[in-house]
């Protein structure tokens, strides 16, 4: 929950003086980044202040020209988002990266099948559908998403519950880090709510979570932690319990230095 | 060094007009085919090219991409017309959306002649060297005719495609020729009789032929006459009668006088094939656009290039000549 | 669609049902039920349709093109499309047949080649469309060409004859309680049977599906979406050059001018089978029953005697049905 003073998580991943350059724009100008283990933390910051360029870089989208990322103390580095998948970290795009066509099981293990056991798994690589149905339905079911038939399309679902799958497949296969790309961005008010609900869940069973949100109200509400953003640098770490939204705001866009504020509304 | 220059120019110039002169007398002639890829097209374009080499005359070679391509044969006409043709002979691959360009090329003087497929109107070119593509229909039918005797005959006919005229001639003609009442020469329906039990269309294909003859058989397995568009299509249906062990005793007849139509005449599959001269088409035409350039005389009207049937069977009163001869002057290869 | 919140607190999840993916039911229901229609049609026109010997007939009749379908469903699934399969199947006739009788090679080797210079091509589309990131239209459009014009050039517009029997093998017949079936007619469908069961039940099928729903997500959870294609193009290759052999046994040649129009026989075949164009969509089954109702409609249609023309405007006619079918129920499912 939210960090005790004296003994805090410990941090699950850290990046230190991250620097990313597109030509001659600085995206990521020497950023640091901390998230520790069990909390959800916001990443919130102005267009251009760096916050997609570091989740690209914390996600395996990209290699920072220079500065180090560690994976629980160990300095590891991303080739491809592949390689920060098999390191446990999980990554719930904008767009959601699923085939609408395809079922809710069959999304949820993309990329992951299971194959039958024996020789009809490795011979005639048969795919092992019965558990891939009943894990996806304990994966859901743990999360408390409450969706009738794994074998209907993804493409009949809402938004929400589209969301929630997304969400959930991330949180099944993740073994540190779940990263969500705007999870709320095209929800309305109840299926944002379910959402966010699903969020807390999922750290609730100890994942750390990094939220890239810019709708404040739905920051305020889950997050632990806010890393704000700002020119390609952190600014500062606030604790959403002691500082208000129109305050963050100010912070974000530069109208109030970090130095300027009580010392509690900073979180470590 | 600009003297010298100057006077390289000069005599190049001079070294291109005189060419350009003698180029000038010698007569230019466009042959349009359908498709370069058919054979009997093929064979066309030798024999045009034959008969230029021989009269001295330049001979500008085009075709359409596919049968049924007429746009490509509209550009080659206007692209021959630039290049200096006086004469155009042409195989229309579409023979009412050419004529508008052949009107266009004949109004700035182009003799403009068809070969083997006339155009609609027929009158839209200056000539028409042709088959007698229902003459070529009437032999194959009264050869069929004296092979089935008095035996009732149960007729599968394999025609083209619906509406195409080259298609109606053989159909009709080999249905007069057999004794059927039959439509002329003019018209473009098929004709229908009791004693044809099934009509298809096959495409002029072999394998579209096949298919076709299956469920003919299908429907009604008595049959004895086959008449077929042409050689691919008789040899479609032979192989449907093959699988139903129907092939002895149906007299398949066709028209074309390809050197592998001949060699099924040869094998037995083919009992009588109307024969027709692609090459003496070109030929005629050729010498004709000479003749034009030369003497300013155009041809008209219809020329018939003639058609020969070729069976290794004779039949009483219908005059034919046997595989070897037809394999002499066969087209394709 | 709105999702009540009610959804999401709701009845605890269904157990897993037999039937995976959802829609396969519509997806084919429909052109089964044009068959059956078909077929009920035609036995009250004409006494001679409904019999075990004509639907062996109907069967061997559209082989070659039901295997190009094959092909060309796995093409369509990913959302491309393959214009080249009908003269990449006479080029490999081609190859096959003047390989045993001009060259003299043993006719096992000439089949060798003929299928590998039609997977070759395949290989080709493949490389086109994956590395250089050209539309599929465009690329097999272009092979098309290349492969009619290598066909006329190497066989000099003749058709090759006088085959040895064993590339006529498949054409031959065996007895089933009296009825003739031909060897073409078990090939066709072991291929469709493994297709079918690739497509359905391994993990490389399904990344097909994927693939041509969403090549975006793919490439996000980490599929090699551009092998799952550059394989795609490769294999519907290697089934055109079947169906060669298959357009060789049965006509007992090797015709130059085979499969002219066998790209979009095939195209329709699928498109009549409920596979979307727009790819990702689709049972290959389908294709099959597609080819069939093609093949049905032409032996009716000559068995009562009509003319061909009206074949051309059923088929047509079905297309256009086809596809607005599978528009409209794929809106009703939102």
């Amino acid at each position: 929950m939210s960090a005790v003073p004296h003994t805090q998580p410990r941090i699950v991943m850290k990046a230190t003086a991250l620097v990313k350059r597109y030509g001659q724009v600085v995206a990521l100008d020497g950023t640091d980044f901390e998230l520790r283990a069990g909390e959800i933390l916001a990443v919130i910051g102005d267009n251009g202040a760096g916050k997609s360029s570091l989740i690209k870089a914390l996600s395996g989208a990209t290699t920072p020209d220079s500065g180090s990322i560690e994976l629980d103390g160990v300095v590891t580095r991303f080739r491809s988002p592949i390689d920060a998948r098999r390191a446990g970290i999980e990554t719930v795009y904008q767009d959601l990266a699923v085939a609408p066509a395809m079922t809710i099981a069959e999304n949820l293990f993309l990329g992951r099948e299971m194959r039958r056991p024996g020789w009809r798994g490795s011979v005639l690589r048969m795919l092992d559908k019965r558990r891939m149905i009943e894990e996806s339905v304990a994966r859901l079911a743990e999360l408390k998403v409450g969706i009738r038939s794994m074998s209907q399309a993804l493409e009949t679902l809402s938004g929400g519950q589209r969301q929630c799958v997304a969400v959930a497949r991330a949180a099944a296969f993740a073994k540190h880090v779940v990263i969500m790309d705007e999870p709320t961005a095209a929800l309305g008010v109840k299926e944002g709510g379910m959402v966010l609900e699903l969020i807390r869940r999922v750290r609730d069973r100890g994942l750390a979570v990094v939220l890239i949100s810019h709708n404040m109200p739905h920051v305020f509400e889950v997050a632990d932690r806010i890393h704000v953003a700002r020119l390609g640098k952190r600014a500062t770490v606030l604790n959403p319990k002691k500082i208000g939204m129109s305050d963050t705001v100010a912070v974000m866009t530069g109208a109030l230095r970090p130095e300027d504020l009580p010392a509690d509304a900073l979180a470590h | 060094m600009l003297k010298f220059a100057s006077s390289l120019l000069a005599a190049t110039l001079l070294a291109a007009a005189a060419s350009v002169a003698v180029g000038a007398d010698q007569p230019v002639i466009g042959l349009i085919t359908k498709t370069d890829t058919n054979p009997f097209f093929v064979k066309m374009k030798e024999g045009a090219t034959e008969m230029a080499k021989s009269r001295g005359a330049r001979l500008l070679t085009a075709a359409g991409k596919q049968d049924g391509d007429n746009a490509a044969q509209v550009t080659a006409i206007e692209n021959m017309m630039t290049a200096g043709a006086k004469t155009i002979l042409i195989t229309a691959n579409d023979s009412k959306a050419i004529v508008p360009a052949i009107l266009k090329a004949r109004a700035k003087g182009v003799m403009v002649i068809a070969l083997d497929s006339p155009t609609d109107p027929r009158d839209a070119t200056d000539a028409l060297f042709a088959t007698d593509n229902y003459k070529a229909g009437v032999l194959i039918g009264e050869y069929a005719k004296a092979a089935i005797g008095s035996k009732p005959a149960h007729i599968i006919t394999l025609d083209l495609f619906p509406g195409h005229p080259v298609g109606a001639q053989r159909h009709n003609g080999f249905m007069k020729g057999f004794g059927l009442a039959a439509p002329d020469a003019t018209i473009n329906e098929l004709g229908k009789a009791p004693e044809i039990i099934c009509a298809a269309d096959s495409y002029g294909d072999q394998a579209k032929a096949q298919t076709a003859m299956e469920n003919c058989l299908q429907k009604n397995p008595d049959v004895n006459i086959v008449y077929t568009i042409n050689e691919p299509a008789a040899a479609g249906a032979y192989k449907a009668l093959q699988r139903a062990g129907k092939e002895k005793g149906v007299i398949i007849v066709s028209v074309d006088g390809g050197c592998a139509g001949i060699r099924n005449v040869k094998a037995g599959i083919i009992a009588a094939t109307s024969q027709q001269y692609p090459l003496k088409m070109a030929a005629l035409g050729v010498a004709a656009g000479v003749d034009y350039a030369t003497k300013g005389t155009k041809v008209s009207g219809y020329t018939d290039t003639g058609v020969t049937l070729i069976a290794d069977k004779a039949m009483p009163g219908v005059e034919s000549k046997d595989s070897k001869v037809g394999q002499s002057l066969c087209w394709g290869n | 669609m709105s999702a009540r919140a009610s959804n999401v607190k709701a009845d605890k999840p269904n157990a897993p049902g037999p039937h995976w993916p959802a829609g396969l039911s519509v997806a084919v229901l429909g052109p089964v039920i044009a068959l059956v229609l078909a077929c009920a049609f035609f036995t009250t026109q004409s006494d001679r349709f409904l019999s075990g010997s004509n639907f062996s007939l109907i069967l061997q009749q559209e082989a070659v093109v039901g295997v190009i379908a094959i092909g060309q469903t796995l093409v369509i699934l990913t959302g491309g499309i393959d214009l080249s399969c009908g003269m990449l199947m006479a080029l490999g006739g081609i190859i096959m047949t003047r390989f045993t009788t001009t060259l003299g090679m043993p006719p096992l080797l000439a089949i060798g080649c003929g299928i590998g210079a039609t997977t070759l091509f395949g290989l080709v589309n493949g490389l086109l469309v994956t590395r250089i990131r050209l539309p599929s239209f465009i690329v097999t459009l272009g092979t098309m060409n290349i492969a009619f014009a290598a066909t006329q050039l190497y066989s000099g517009a003749q058709t090759v004859t006088d085959l040895p029997p064993m590339l006529t093998r498949l054409g031959d017949t065996f007895s089933i309680g009296g009825t003739e079936f031909a060897w073409s007619t078990v090939a066709m469908l072991a291929l469709y049977g493994a297709a079918w069961f690739i497509l359905r039940e391994t993990a490389a099928g399904r990344h097909v599906y994927a693939v041509g729903n969403s090549p975006e997500a793919t490439r996000l959870v980490g599929i090699p979406t551009q092998r799952v294609l550059l394989v795609v193009y490769v294999v519907a290759g290697a089934l055109y050059g079947v169906a060669s052999l298959l357009s060789v046994a049965r006509t007992g040649v090797g015709d130059p001018n085979a499969g002219q129009t066998d790209n979009l026989d095939a195209i329709t075949a699928v498109v009549l089978g409920g596979t979307s164009l727009f790819g990702g969509r689709g049972v290959v089954v389908g294709s099959l029953v597609g080819a069939l109702v093609v093949g049905v409609f032409r032996n009716g249609l000559t068995l009562m005697g009509v003319s061909s023309i009206y074949q051309v405007l059923v088929t047509g006619v079905l297309v256009i049905l086809a596809v607005a079918a599978d528009q409209l129920s794929r809106r009703g499912a939102r």
